[in-house]
């Protein structure tokens, strides 16, 4: 049985841990609206982009003459993943969820005589995946010194990518991160970025378009910067989801604390009655041995 | 005058939507100018000016650096890599893409691309000496 004087600093404990958790969430809070805010700004950019390349390439005949970015190196072999996650923990779920699926997409991967080769962006999904991948992962990327991801990070990690592609050291890359649905909600996202998938809107237009410079040139520049807006995005969607996961993670901790501090407050005051009540007794049978 | 759908977008947002009279692109291969009705045309941008004109004699002018244009019937889409709107330029913001596109142009070997960023420097020393007008 403890005694009152632990039970009292246990609380006082739990108290000032439920102060940090509140605060924590209140700032989460502050921050996923700006994340939210970046996310959705960035929004139209990628969907335009995709869009005008989706005409572009459904317009294009896969030849030798086709950009290896949209072609593919004709062999999936080595296989490129790029994990997103973010620089903290706290934030549930968030982080080893993405794990989980880059994992076991290595695994099979591996299990079907792959090589895989791995990209960390952000130090938590590094942490949980070289425990099993330490020889597999080749690089991480850290962007614990950014306060506001921006396009130029984006660039920085698709360059990355784009050199290790023109070296030819993988075939197929695939971008793992969270797509951000609600503050509730986030879901682990693999996408696949080269060779690039298009969807080619049915509505392509069958007006003749006139290219400047020609419709190869195009296609060349546009595929690696359609890569970085890829990248941009994902990153901007882990941000968001970040804050959202923290957010609820860090508001269930809050909630949590306070049943503690009542279950403990209960146990704190039905002993101190206990230690009264045994007071007078003693008391009152000293009394009556009188 | 006839007015058509512009918008620019940067990554970061949507710089301008809505209805204008023309456009003037930096395009790859030289300016072009956009009016209602132009026939459905994809260009590469080079870094430069691009000048909206929402109603006759009103100019603006934003800076714009890597993208591409898009004209089809539903007007022209301009998709650009940075895009700073004149009145937003300060003599840093120059001072940092002048520095860029210098790292640009030292850092490749292929003529076209040379060329392409020895142009952008020049409309970027030009802006900056407008600026100190």
């Amino acid at each position: 049985m403890p005694s009152l004087k632990d039970l009292r600093n246990r609380i006082a404990s739990v108290k000032a841990t439920q102060k940090i958790t509140k605060a924590m969430q209140m700032v989460a809070a502050a921050k996923l609206r700006r994340a939210q805010s970046a996310a959705e700004a960035a929004r139209p950019y990628a969907e335009r982009m995709s869009v005008v390349l989706g005409n572009l390439a459904s317009g294009v005949t896969v030849g030798p003459e086709t950009p290896r970015l949209l072609a593919g190196t004709g062999s999936d072999r080595v296989q490129l993943l790029v994990v997103c996650t973010a620089e903290r923990g706290l934030c549930g779920a968030f982080n080893s969820s993405i794990a989980r699926l880059a994992r076991d997409h290595a695994n099979r991967l591996l299990a079907e005589g792959k090589t895989v080769k791995i990209i960390c962006v952000g130090k938590k999904g590094y942490d949980i995946l070289r425990r099993q991948f330490a020889e597999q992962i080749i690089e991480l990327v850290d962007l614990r010194a950014a306060r506001q991801i921006g396009f130029e990070h984006a660039d920085m990690i698709a360059q990355k990518v784009l050199t290790l592609f023109e070296q030819g050291e993988f075939d197929v890359a695939t971008l793992f991160y969270s797509r951000f649905r609600s503050v509730i909600a986030q879901v682990p996202t693999a996408h696949q970025i080269v060779p690039a998938q298009l969807e080619a809107s049915g509505a392509a237009s069958d007006a003749v378009y006139e290219y400047e410079p020609d419709e190869g040139d195009i296609l060349t520049t546009l595929l690696p910067r359609n890569l970085t807006v890829q990248v941009f995005r994902a990153l901007l969607e882990n941000a968001a989801s970040e804050q959202g996961a923290r957010m609820s993670a860090m508001d269930s901790a809050t909630r949590n604390a306070g049943e503690m501090i009542k279950k403990q407050t209960m146990t704190y005051n039905r002993s101190r009655q206990a230690m009264i009540t045994k007071e007078l007794i003693e008391i009152i049978s000293g009394a009556e041995a009188l | 005058m006839a007015t058509f759908n512009f918008e620019l977008v940067s990554p970061e947002r949507v710089l301008f939507s809505g209805s204008v009279d023309a456009v003037i692109l930096p395009a790859a291969d030289g300016d072009v100018t956009v009016l209602a009705g132009h026939a459905p045309l994809m260009t590469t941008l080079k870094t430069g000016f691009l000048v909206v004109t929402d109603k006759p004699g009103n100019g603006k002018r934003v800076l714009v650096r890597g993208g591409f244009a898009d004209v089809s019937q539903n007007g022209l889409t301009v998709l650009a890599e940075r895009a700073l709107p004149a009145e937003e330029l300060t003599q840093e913001i120059l001072d940092k893409e002048i520095l860029q596109a210098e790292m640009a142009y030292d850092a490749t070997n292929d003529l076209a691309a040379k060329h392409a960023a020895e142009s952008a420097l020049a409309q970027l020393r030009e802006a900056k000496a407008a600026l100190n007008y």
